[in-house]
């Protein structure tokens, strides 16, 4: 006998991803999911992220790690509520644990949680959390290639931050390839060139960003 | 690498709608699979072998058919649909980047075939 199932096959994390995003709109709260490699500097950028919008808004940071409390611990020292997810060995976030994550949060006092997905350019992509927009992180020394071996990302994201601008010459990384590349993949997608350590560029990305969360 | 929770659930939805059917196999498992996607056919192969060799799974020895899915969009801005690759997205007609994904992001389980004792038993007890 055959059955039409016409089921999606992640259905159980799309429907509780659902609910997120219907908890996180009534609570007014703007959720951004960040996907980067490891190494690329994503502590570093939400860092100087935080640093550049906290006069303005209430914020939170959710770190997603296979392993270990060092991401969350360096935001806490900041004096911004951090909730550490270790996935234990998964490669990627699911709704599920978002949704556990925000648990201790105080929802109705915040407007922006930010998501520190695993360092993973793969698997976090196919998996929606309830976020309002999923960004990327790309450093200089990964590469101006990347977009072509792990386009799903480069799709997936609204918006791409090209982080340690200032090793640039070191690693020649060719900024108007890489340019080209994004067109072709994502064309509406703005590159914020930054260094997070520096602070280079990093207003104009704390700006677009601040204008999302204002049109919520 | 997250073809292995993927099939999991694959796996667990299936038995579940064999299970409501009243069925005691499962023979056959059709999914749809976008070039979008990041899971890998080959991949999604290997994780369904290694999980059907199971005694304890209604997926022992099931055959699974995959059909990947080329993406397909539609441009917003002069309504031309045309199928792409996964790499380039913007509209050959008119060049704009503002375009929508009709197809290709699937991550389907379509079918699946389930064997029905009573169904067999039918024949013999006639």
């Amino acid at each position: 006998m055959q059955i039409d199932m016409k089921q999606p096959i992640l259905d159980k994390n799309d429907r509780l991803a659902q609910s997120n995003r219907e908890l996180f709109a009534e609570k007014k709260v703007f959720v951004l999911d960040l996907l980067a490699s490891p190494g690329s500097g994503k502590t570093s950028t939400i860092l100087a992220t935080i640093e550049a919008l906290r006069d303005d808004f209430n914020i939170a940071v959710i770190e997603g790690d296979i392993a270990s409390s060092v991401d969350s611990e360096k935001i806490s020292a900041q004096g911004i509520p951090a909730v550490q997810i270790n996935t234990g060995g998964a490669c990627h976030l699911e709704s599920d644990m978002i949704r556990r994550a925000v648990e201790p949060l105080d929802l109705d006092n915040l407007d922006l949680i930010i998501v520190e997905n695993v360092g993973n350019l793969v698997c976090p992509t196919d998996f929606d959390l309830g976020e309002n927009m999923k960004a990327m992180i790309l450093s200089v020394p990964e590469g101006d290639d990347k977009p072509l071996k792990y386009p799903g990302v480069f799709q997936a994201a609204r918006a791409i931050v090209l982080n340690k601008i200032d090793t640039m010459s070191v690693f020649n990384f060719d900024k108007e390839l890489f340019r080209d590349h994004i067109k072709n993949l994502n064309p509406t997608a703005p590159v914020f060139p930054i260094s997070a350590t520096n602070g280079d560029g990093v207003d104009i990305w704390a700006q677009w960003l601040a204008e999302q969360i204002r049109a919520l | 690498m997250h073809e292995l929770g993927i099939m999991t659930g694959v796996m667990d939805a299936v038995e579940k709608s064999a299970r409501d059917a009243g069925a005691d196999r499962v023979l056959k498992i059709s999914l749809s699979v976008g070039v979008m996607t990041e899971a890998i056919e080959d991949s999604l192969r290997f994780a369904f072998e290694a999980l059907s060799e199971s005694e304890y799974t209604m997926c022992k020895g099931a055959e699974l058919d995959i059909t990947m899915v080329t993406p397909r969009s539609i441009c917003s801005e002069c309504g031309h649909e045309y199928a792409h690759d996964r790499y380039h997205v913007a509209c050959p007609q008119c060049g704009s980047g503002l375009t929508h994904i009709i197809a290709g992001k699937e991550l389907q389980i379509d079918s699946i075939e389930v064997n029905i004792p009573d169904e067999d038993d039918e024949p013999e007890n006639a």
